[in-house]
């Protein structure tokens, strides 16, 4: 069990950067930066994160980046992996793929299973915030039914792609759902992904003030609330065995789980959500939990 | 951004609305896009106003969905339009090609940002005009037009479709991160022509999806999913639309689609001009960086020099007649200032014959000031 004491005092970005006040993608980078520590090779797209790496003469991070078109993260890291291997400096070096949530569920998809599939060395981290953000908050395939987007102004139809099932089908030996309120949950996933052989996938769910509609301030707590409601269980599938982290456990219990609306009325892209929306979302987290009270009873 | 048409004469908007809200005049009801500065906001405009008009809104996964879903739409009879910029518009360089040899009507917007690869993404630029022209692999041709007023954002993406219905080609609007972005006022015509795609001249047993009657060369298209039933297909066809593999099925086919453009460059290309006449030198210019030359020209003949202008409103093909023209006149030189490290004045050095040719290429991202222009100017003449 990791503590705060644990983790280490060494940043690898610097202060100053380009992201936005109360920015959960700079939090997980910051925190994941310090599991991964200095041996780290960053692959990202077009994104956010490309934004917070600064825009106007300097750069904020310590370690190695190589920004990619926004369809090629997972194929820019199998050539850094490719490389490593063969210089037998692979185990030595983590490589990390970061992407947004379109860079890894939309535009990105192709290329992130295709890494994998070839069983690429490496982690691939979504920082999920639901929208393409960077471009002035256009709907993604992991945007939530019934959240506003400029490209949804009546909010979303449809669902929010399961991703981490998704690179669970593909067989691979690591995959986590995290969240950057839960940041000793995040370090020890990154620390864990790290240890492992072979391709590691951790969907983040990363709160952003501006696109989500709410105060800079409480970026924590609406991340809290997403796994308090259930909408975001946090877990880890290894080798197929699938654990419910700690800090979602007692939600397996419905009755502990606070209701979506608290959720969603803390957020204004959700301003405009109806009644029969609401009770989707209602229906998905009891899809979700039923699903892995199954899987935790499988065990 | 309003919800409301735009009803009124006279409007105050943007590059990027005028642009959409002219697709929505011409006819257009459907558009797939996905987020790309400086262009998103024509998308976020036609996620609200193509449900107005019964039209379909699509956010693609990414550009190559994008531009293919369109021709989809175009296939079953609808006007599509898709936006995008440089590294978006790289992405749809295969099916530029492919909406060419399918012959499907599809309008392409690209507001062009600082490149290579990333770039200045909230910066204009000039530097895709070759892009716009080259993107795609083979021998072919296209028609881009270059608007340099909210105003054109609008007008020309109406001629836009027009062209593309016309020709059955693939057309490309080429604007950049100014035009796209800044605010004016536009005037919006109530009497506007709009051209639709020829239709099938022959009854469905006798149709043959690539057979062109007329001496335009343009077939007649059919509407997928209508009694016509027809294979559209990549691959070098024949006029029955069946692939072919022999090259006299390769020439007999390039050369049809060239030549529909090449024959028809009098009526696509278009450009302003201004005193000609007398000019024993030209400067030419188009897009946003042509915005500051008419000051210079009228400086410059205040103080004697018989300077003329030509701005650019469509660039490919490329106005061969004109330049010809221009020499006719008795020009001896013509000045390109364009915002690249020079693309159209290598098109311009193809008359060096008729007069010499200068340029001002940078590949900066703020267009010529009139005084930067004017120096370099009365240092030519």
């Amino acid at each position: 069990m990791v503590k705060v004491m644990d983790i280490p005092e060494e940043e690898f970005i610097y202060p100053g950067t380009r992201a936005c006040a109360g920015c959960s993608m700079a939090l997980i980078y910051r925190i994941a930066l310090k599991a991964l520590g200095p041996n780290t090779i960053i692959t990202v797209p077009a994104s956010c994160l490309t934004v917070l790496h600064g825009m106007q003469g300097f750069c904020t991070t310590k370690v190695s980046v190589y920004h990619t078109p926004f369809a090629t993260t997972g194929a820019a890291a199998s050539g850094i992996v490719a490389s490593l291997e063969s210089k037998g400096l692979s185990d030595d070096i983590n490589v990390v793929a970061f992407a947004g949530d379109g860079g890894t569920v939309d535009i990105g998809i192709q290329s992130l299973s295709g890494a994998v599939e070839r069983g690429t060395n490496f982690i691939f981290a979504c920082y999920d915030n639901e929208a393409y953000m960077n471009t002035g908050v256009q709907r993604s395939g992991s945007t939530p039914p019934g959240a506003f987007s400029t490209t949804t102004p009546e909010g979303k139809t449809g669902y929010k792609k399961n991703m981490a099932k998704i690179m669970e089908a593909h067989g691979i030996p690591y995959v986590a759902t995290a969240i950057s309120s839960y940041p000793l949950d995040l370090y020890e996933k990154f620390q864990r992904a790290k240890g492992i052989t072979g391709s590691k996938y951790l969907h983040i769910l990363a709160p952003c003030p501006p696109g989500w509609g709410y105060e800079p301030k409480n970026s924590i707590e609406i991340g809290r609330l997403a796994v308090q409601t259930g909408f975001w269980p946090l877990y880890e599938v290894i080798e197929g065995k699938f654990i419910l982290s700690k800090d979602s456990r007692r939600f397996l219990d419905a009755s502990k789980r606070k209701p979506i609306e608290e959720y969603c009325n803390s957020q204004k892209r959700f301003r405009k959500i109806s009644k029969e929306e609401i009770e989707n979302h209602k229906r998905y987290i009891n899809d979700l939990w039923n699903e892995i009270g199954q899987r935790l009873e499988e065990i | 951004m309003s919800n409301a048409s735009f009803q009124e004469k006279r409007i105050l908007t943007t590059g990027n609305y005028a642009c959409a809200e002219g697709a929505i005049t011409a006819g257009c009801l459907y558009f797939a896009g996905y987020p790309i500065t400086p262009s998103s906001e024509i998308a976020a405009y036609m996620s609200r106003r193509l449900p107005q008009v019964n039209g379909t809104f699509v956010q693609m996964e990414d550009e190559l969905a994008s531009i293919t879903s369109c021709f989809g739409a175009s296939y079953t009879g609808k006007k599509a339009m898709t936006a995008t910029s440089g590294p978006g518009l790289s992405l749809m360089a295969e099916s530029i090609g492919l909406g060419v040899m399918l012959e499907v009507p599809t309008v392409i917007v690209t507001i062009m940002r600082g490149g290579p690869s990333t770039g200045q993404p909230t910066n204009a630029s000039q530097s895709d005009v070759y892009q716009t022209r080259y993107a795609s692999h083979g021998d072919y041709e296209i028609i881009v037009l270059a608007p340099s007023s909210v105003q054109e954002m609008y007008d020309l993406t109406i001629r836009a479709f027009n062209l593309s219905e016309k020709y059955r080609i693939p057309v490309i609007v080429a604007s950049d991160g100014i035009v796209g972005q800044m605010m004016e006022v536009i005037n919006i015509h109530s009497n506007i022509e709009l051209v639709e795609r020829k239709k099938p001249q022959v009854p469905p047993e006798k149709y043959k999806p690539f057979e062109a009657f007329d001496d335009d060369l343009v077939p007649g298209m059919a509407i997928a999913g209508t009694n016509y039933s027809f294979y559209v297909t990549g691959l070098t066809h024949d006029i029955e639309g069946d692939p072919q593999m022999t090259p006299e099925a390769a020439e007999v086919l390039i050369k049809r689609l060239c030549e529909k453009i090449k024959k028809a460059r009098p009526q696509i290309n278009d450009w302003e001009e201004k005193h000609l006449e007398d000019a024993d030198t030209v400067i030419l210019a188009y897009g946003i960086n042509a915005r500051g030359v008419p000051e210079v020209v009228e400086q410059a003949r205040q103080k004697g020099y018989k300077v003329g202008l030509v701005r650019l409103k469509s660039l490919w093909p490329f106005p061969d007649e004109l330049m010809e023209r221009i020499g006719q006149m008795g020009v001896s030189k013509v000045i390109v200032c364009e915002m690249n490290n020079g693309m159209i004045i290598r098109e311009v050095q193809r008359f060096q014959h008729l007069f010499t040719v200068s340029g001002i290429t940078i590949p900066t991202t703020i267009p010529f000031s009139p005084k930067f222009i004017y120096e370099k100017l009365i240092k030519e003449v």
